[in-house]
């Protein structure tokens, strides 16, 4: 008996229940609704209310902990004025035409986008179902439209009153409007209340929500692989004699890719049991030989002589005569390490075999790039490919994967198993740790040129790291050679610089890099806020006025950074002489402002607290947004304290938790979050709190001891966290 | 092999090898899989069940040493002290991705079982063993202290 997943699917839920109303849109893309018991194709529903009066919202983005559940149901619910704790949610169908993400016009959640683009869109369709539900109630009753309030689920006019269920027969035979009328700010209820729960709150707690590790089918075979020790291995050959010892091991076959044996068992422990007792022979030929240290000296050596001009403005040979004029230069060269996701469940998928094809259940973060990557492996139509979305136990990046390596391996080892029986792939820590996709090592190397008056007249800045674009599905997004992620937050930095260069170089490694929690802008706001910071001291002017003087309040994204570094710099009471580390960023359309408040003994550090400030345009669900700064805060700390994948010989030397650190209980400092009040548009959330912590962290280690940090992670310069 | 397990209050047979680990003869032969796999040598704390009322990692806890044993997981967490610490956990809006909650909840179970009325470093010190990737601790710290008032209220 299956007790995890339902046969009838997720999606239908408790909205199983005859005659639900669907609001969404139909196939034109224009706001329709229908009843749940019309045929329903070429219609998208984003908003469901079954007779019982439940209304369920349902999420076209995956939930790995960043909130896309309570948001995109408030933005509903707001409109709708339902009753929050009748509120549920469903994870859509994998469809790119009906559940696109309006930023990247396929279906996928990432760079912090999820709130920013069904903004309307999500409000457009409670807005439209309201509608729909007060015209039903005013024909029941025979009154005016206008003479209806709705509260809590519940519409009244005079003395009649009923809840939304009531209505639902009716509405659904009405046509919406064409552009349904929302709410102005003034009007909200649920948009902006810090009081609100989160909707994963329940199952989350008690053991029930359903993570895609958690799936168990009839008949399912579990799957694990032995992958190559070197990245860009081979198999030649294998022996399985030692896994036939392991009880409950079923066979070992070579994946088709040649990338890897899997090792096919009755349950997890006996295939992570049988997947170590395999002896496999590799082909290293075109695998990475180098140690992390001669990588380094490589990215360095690529600094000498940059590739690609990335600033849109001037070149670094233009640049370079101004340089040249100038009374005084500050010189600084910055080193990043590989870092891993190390999102707490370890990658899984499950494959099972349909009637027409295969379903795929994954903590799904990109549907539009998974359902065809499967498609094409096992030789079906991507409509063959249905894919159930469960939550993600994380996912930082990992998840969204031009390559879908995950899932293709699931594809791969379905298609080897002879496809009768569903195949369940897992990764054990060790498989996650050593399993690539890491965010890309990086070399930056910046001159800054001040002339006698210690103004900056020239700022030459190189960057050397492997493109995460060049090669992937993503390959469109390049323009004149430079991938965006390698640069971004030195080519998008808000600060008025004269003769700003920018130069990039691709370094060439087999290691596979991918987007980690804010992407590029983990290394380039480190280097960026530093060299600030460096700025600062030098010319003896405080971190904060000196920024603050090199925003240009004339420039909307600036003015809004204005806005929030003054807010931090009141809640943290910042004077002139500080001794805590400043530091701000803007990405992903949002601007953070840091203040980190450290205690230093000899060369120990404990952070007590850090002062966050955020402007993110109108905040839908403050506390989410409070959640995202700390948890992204912590989670740049980590990193930036201690964390590293390191190269020996070209095999990745960390195996477990016990060599890649998680920031700890203890070590958490204590967060105190502020929102600047604004209209503006939604921007994202549960990236830009990482970028500024760690210059912040590393300006305030500045600020009590006079040393630099150049090289991450900290450790290397001798610090220790305490 | 057959043993038999008393899990949340009921006597479960299972087959299995000697050496297995209760977490997967928990999550995939049991498919109670509130429990999770972290790191499986007993480092993160994902796993973290009941064992005789003290928090254990199930990860390195072999099924052969658990037959007289008993044993709670999350699905069974259902004391005056594990209702607390539930309503807390809601109240204080800690979960984000939610893998780990389970260890941490087993956790702080067992610590206000024993100690109801921590101090701010007892509670980071015995949570110190269950590490949060999305780093929660500022609520988790938060939601234990709001248990340990609900339970003295």
């Amino acid at each position: 008996m299956n007790i995890n997943v339902s046969r009838r699917g997720f999606l239908a839920g408790s909205a199983a229940t005859a005659g639900a109303l669907l609001v969404g849109l139909n196939a034109k893309g224009v706001l329709a609704a229908t009843a749940e018991t019309a045929p329903v194709t070429d219609f998208n529903p984003f908003v469901k209310i079954d007779a019982d009066g439940t209304l369920s919202v349902v999420i076209k983005h995956f939930e790995m902990g960043q909130g896309t559940t309570t948001g995109l149901t408030t933005l509903v619910a707001e409109e709708l004025d339902a009753d929050w704790a009748r509120v549920t949610t469903e994870f859509a169908p994998a469809d790119n035409a009906k559940y696109a993400n309006l930023f990247f016009s396929i279906q996928g959640t990432g760079g912090s986008t999820s709130i920013a683009n069904s903004y309307m869109q999500y409000r457009e369709a409670g807005a439209a179902a309201r509608d729909l539900l007060v015209r039903a109630a005013a024909q029941n009753w025979g009154v005016d439209p206008a003479s209806i309030t709705v509260e809590k689920s519940i519409l009244s006019s005079g003395d009649k009153s009923g809840h939304f269920g009531e209505f639902v027969a009716v509405a659904s035979t009405l046509t919406p409007v064409e552009k349904p009328t929302v709410k102005t700010p003034d009007q909200f209820r649920l948009i902006g209340d810090a009081t609100l729960h989160r909707k994963d709150n329940i199952g989350k707690t008690n053991g029930t929500a359903q993570f895609a590790m958690d799936v168990n089918l009839p008949g399912m075979v579990y799957a694990a692989i032995q992958r190559s020790p070197k990245f860009g291995g081979t198999v030649t050959g294998f022996d399985d004699s030692a896994a036939k010892n392991v009880a409950g091991f079923i066979a070992a076959q070579v994946l088709p890719n040649k990338a890897g044996v899997v090792a096919f068992a009755k349950n997890t422990w006996a295939a992570f049991q049988a997947r170590d007792a395999l002896s496999v022979q590799w082909d290293l030929s075109k695998a990475e030989t180098r140690n992390t240290a001669k990588m380094v000296e490589d990215h360095k050596a690529l600094l000498d002589k940059p590739q690609f001009n990335a600033s849109p403005e001037t070149t670094l040979d233009e640049v370079a005569p101004v340089m040249a004029g100038a009374a005084k230069t500050i010189d600084a060269e910055f080193t990043f390490p590989f870092l891993a996701h190390a999102a707490l469940e370890a990658l899984n998928c499950t494959i099972e075999p349909t009637k027409n094809g295969v379903r795929v259940y994954d903590g799904c973060q990109m549907p539009a790039l998974t359902r065809p990557t499967v498609a094409k492996i096992l030789g079906l139509e991507p409509a063959q490919v249905e894919i159930k979305t469960l939550y993600a136990g994380g996912s930082f990046g990992r998840r969204a994967n031009p390559d879908a390596d995950y899932n293709a391996e699931a594809a791969l080892a379905f298609a080897v198993s002879g496809r009768k029986v569903p195949v369940k792939l897992v990764w054990s820590r060790e498989d996650d740790m050593r399993g690539g996709y890491y965010r890309p090592m990086a070399a930056h190397r910046a001159k800054i040129g001040l002339d006698g008056d210690g103004k900056v007249i020239a700022w030459d800045h190189r960057v050397a790291v492997k493109s995460i674009m060049k090669g992937s599905l993503f390959e469109g997004m390049i323009k004149n050679d430079v991938d965006p992620t390698s640069v971004e937050g030195v080519t998008e930095s808000l600060y008025s610089v004269p003769s700003f260069g920018i130069g990039l170089s691709d370094f060439q490694t087999p290691v596979p890099v991918l987007w980690w929690r804010s992407v590029g802008n983990t290394h380039t706001a480190f280097a960026m806020e530093t060299l600030m910071d460096m700025l600062a001291h030098e010319t003896g002017q405080d971190p904060i006025d000196m920024r603050l003087a090199m925003l240009d309040p004339q420039g909307a994204s600036q003015a809004r950074m204005i806005n929030a570094i003054k807010l931090v710099r009141d809640i943290s009471g910042w004077k002139k002489g500080d001794k805590r580390g400043f530091a701000c960023h803007f990405s992903f359309n949002t601007c953070v402002a840091v203040v980190a408040d450290i205690t230093v003994k000899d060369s120990s550090v404990h952070v007590n607290k850090l002062f966050m400030a955020v402007e993110c345009g109108v905040a839908i669900n403050p506390d989410v947004i409070k959640a995202q700064m700390e948890g992204g805060a912590g989670f740049a700390l980590t990193a930036i304290m201690r964390n590293e994948i390191t190269l020996a010989d070209g095999e990745v030397e960390q195996q477990n938790f016990p060599d890649y650190e998680l920031l700890r209980n203890g070590e958490m400092p204590a967060v105190e979050v502020a929102i600047v009040k604004s209209n503006n548009a939604p921007t994202g959330v549960g990236e830009p709190g990482v970028p500024p912590t760690g210059p912040a962290l590393a300006n305030a280690i500045f600020a009590q001891t006079g040393k630099r940090i150049f090289d991450l992670p900290m450790t290397k310069a001798g610090f220790e966290f305490v | 092999m057959q043993y038999q397990l008393k899990i949340n209050g009921e006597t479960r047979t299972v087959d299995a090898e000697p050496g297995t680990p209760l977490l997967w003869v928990l999550r995939d032969g049991l498919e109670l899989t509130g429990t999770k796999f972290g790191c499986g040598v007993a480092y993160c704390g994902a796993c973290t069940v009941h064992v005789d009322g003290s928090p254990t990692r199930s990860c390195q806890t072999f099924i052969e040493d658990l037959v007289d044993s008993e044993i709670t997981t999350i699905e069974g967490a259902q004391d005056k002290v594990a209702q607390a610490v539930q309503a807390a956990w809601r109240e204080k809006d800690v979960v984000q991705c939610g893998w780990c909650q389970s260890g941490q909840i087993m956790s702080a179970i067992g610590l206000l079982s024993e100690n109801p009325k921590p101090s701010d470093d007892e509670i980071k010190d015995y949570m110190q063993g269950n590490a949060c990737r999305c780093v929660t601790y500022v609520r988790i710290n938060d939601a234990v202290k709001l248990a340990s008032q609900k339970l003295e209220a």
